[in-house]
């Protein structure tokens, strides 16, 4: 099935995820199939059923608001790809 | 040789002082040098840590502590390359991690540790989980110890030749969808997905939130039951991991299933089934009913719609969860002109081909004006899929199916056709949907190749007691577990 309406320039836009050219060709190609098995969903009456968002036994779940020792500073930083006086660095964002 | 052993028959003999820690964990390093350049299971591994390990666990043994205090002590138990062991490398398979070191324990590892455990290794897996045949790592394929043209199942691939293969004791896994069970049951040995909840998923790199658990991989039934006491239980560290008790997993296993009710799923044995798994199954169905337990036809009608459901949910949850790896606090980075640029360049080098696709089909459900179509009628089905396992339980102790609709395929075979390599989870995906209990174990081969063949347990949540004892049983009555690939 070849979905128009699947606009993989614009979801990998949303995603902030660059493609080439053929990575867009060839993944229209696949997810349009995917699509078009999902379509499946669309069979079923689901008018009164309500949602799973997840299945555990338990809502709500708290923890008394006390500090906590975290990540040191150093830990932190150790595996960042680029840093400088202890922070991270990232390219220019305001002018 | 000692690297063949199980934990209860190793640490038998380590209680009883026949063999040392170290020999065990070397008897596991000397395996690995001999066969893993062929298999490619483990990404990597520190000798020296591992062996340091097994030193310090000789010398709580000399100094008396008893397998009862510490059910692991001097065990070697490797782990996925997706489970942060504090100063190791994790990848998850992925080249967007880079040189990544993990700054902490999982709370397995700690519990493992806690337990006298050897923590070694990492073992290759599909990129970030996504996957079922080990075939979407950044680091090369593993191949599946029994024929080596063929994939190991995945996404934890290898964990499950690892332990196949004797390259360890036993091995932690993820399952997400299968990612436990499918290479389990393709490489031979034992594999377990508890109920959601049950482990704490704390250091535990996310793919879906909603659907993951760590579990174990081992030799037999017993081994698994003994590993999930020691990983189980509530941690501060992840609010979904329940307060329910743990029971010791391994006390009842006396073989013992008299009047214990099994339902057969009639959606399951239709479609793709290959005959000779559908054989197997059905030969493992009467050897259950010989052993004492009933077993009845159950419908669960929604089974059809798992893949669908479960390709909206699994990609959504990861499309938000794998938003992180932007180049900017750890992993590779591809510099840009403004942080936008940067991170659309670092995600378009750093991530494969299956990562991309799920990353794109997850965005694109949760995009606005296809959010209700897809994600919220996706969740409503994966109620009725829920439903449909609750009311079966209310008949039943637990179902039986096969856990894999055909043997271990080929290299290559699906690697070009998503959707099929998709359609190949739908006996393991509904599980997690559910958020119920699983686990694979050994029931014959297939006849040329002789290749592996699963069977499939599925619990009711927090049932792992009564389906660890009817697949203990059934193990126990079948010589299966005990067969070894042929691989010198």
């Amino acid at each position: 099935m070849s979905e128009a309406r699947f606009d993989v320039k614009y979801v990998a836009h949303l995603a902030r995820l660059a493609l080439t050219p053929e990575e867009e060709k060839k993944l229209a190609a696949q997810l349009g199939n995917i699509l078009g098995h999902i379509e499946q969903l669309k069979q079923l009456d689901v008018s009164n059923v309500e949602p799973t968002a997840h299945a555990v036994p338990m809502v709500n779940v708290t923890r008394p608001d006390r500090v906590r020792p975290s990540l040191p500073h150093e830990a932190a930083l150790r595996n960042a790809p680029a840093q400088a006086n202890g922070l991270f660095m990232v390219p220019r964002i305001v002018e | 040789m000692l690297n063949q052993l199980t934990i209860s028959e190793l640490t038998a003999r380590l209680a009883k002082r026949e063999v040392s820690a170290r020999q065990a964990m070397q008897a596991c390093l000397d395996r690995i040098q001999r066969v893993d350049g062929r298999l490619h299971a483990f990404l990597s591994h520190d000798a020296a840590d591992a062996l340091a390990q097994a030193d310090a666990a000789d010398k709580a043994i000399a100094a008396g502590t008893t397998h009862a205090q510490q059910p692991l002590l001097g065990v070697p138990v490797a782990l996925k390359d997706v489970i942060a062991v504090k100063n190791h490398p994790l990848n998850c398979g992925s080249k967007i991690l880079g040189r990544f070191v993990s700054p902490y324990d999982a709370t397995v590892v700690e519990k493992l540790r806690a337990a006298g455990a050897v923590v070694f290794g990492r073992l290759n897996m599909d990129e970030f989980a996504m996957g079922s045949s080990t075939e979407n790592s950044a680091f090369g394929l593993t191949k599946n110890p029994w024929d080596m043209s063929r994939i190991p199942g995945g996404s934890s691939g290898g964990s499950a030749a690892a332990v196949a293969a004797d390259e360890c004791i036993a091995a932690l896994g993820s399952d997400t969808g299968g990612s436990i069970r499918q290479p389990a049951s393709l490489c031979g040995c034992v594999g377990l997905k508890p109920t959601y909840g049950r482990v704490s998923r704390y250091g535990l790199v996310a793919f879906a939130s909603s659907l993951d658990q760590i579990g174990p991989f081992t030799k037999d039934v017993r081994d698994a039951a003994t590993l999930l006491r020691v990983i189980s239980g509530q941690d501060p560290h992840d609010s979904t991991s329940v307060p329910q008790a743990v029971p010791d997993y391994g006390a009842k296993l006396d073989g013992n299933i008299k009047g214990l009710r099994l339902g057969l799923p009639k959606e399951y044995m239709v479609g793709g089934l290959d005959p000779e798994v559908k054989a197997a199954v059905d030969a493992a169905v009467k050897q259950l009913q010989s052993l004492g337990a009933t077993v009845e036809e159950i419908s669960l009608p929604h089974t059809d719609y798992g893949v669908s459901v479960y390709y909206i949910i699994a990609t959504a949850e990861a499309s938000a969860n794998l938003a992180r790896f932007d180049g900017i606090r750890y992993g590779a980075r591809v510099d840009g002109a403004d942080p936008a640029e940067l991170y659309s360049k670092t995600r378009g080098a750093g991530f494969g081909a299956e990562v991309k696709r799920r990353i794109i089909l997850g965005t694109y459900v949760l995009s606005s004006g296809y959010y209700d179509a897809y994600y919220l009628r996706a969740q409503k089905v994966r109620t009725l899929i829920r439903n449909d396992f609750l009311k079966a339980f209310e008949q039943v102790d637990a179902i039986v199916t096969p856990t894999a609709p055909t043997a271990a395929f080929k290299i290559g075979e699906k690697s070009d056709d998503p959707l099929q390599m998709y359609l190949s989870d739908i006996f393991t995906i509904s599980c997690n949907l559910a958020g119920i209990c699983g686990v694979s174990v050994p029931c014959g081969f297939t006849r040329s190749p002789k290749l592996p063949i699963g069977l499939q347990f599925l619990g009711q949540p927090f049932g792992e007691e009564t389906m660890l004892r009817l697949a203990h049983a059934y193990e126990q009555s079948t010589g299966w577990h005990r067969e070894k690939p042929p691989l010198a």
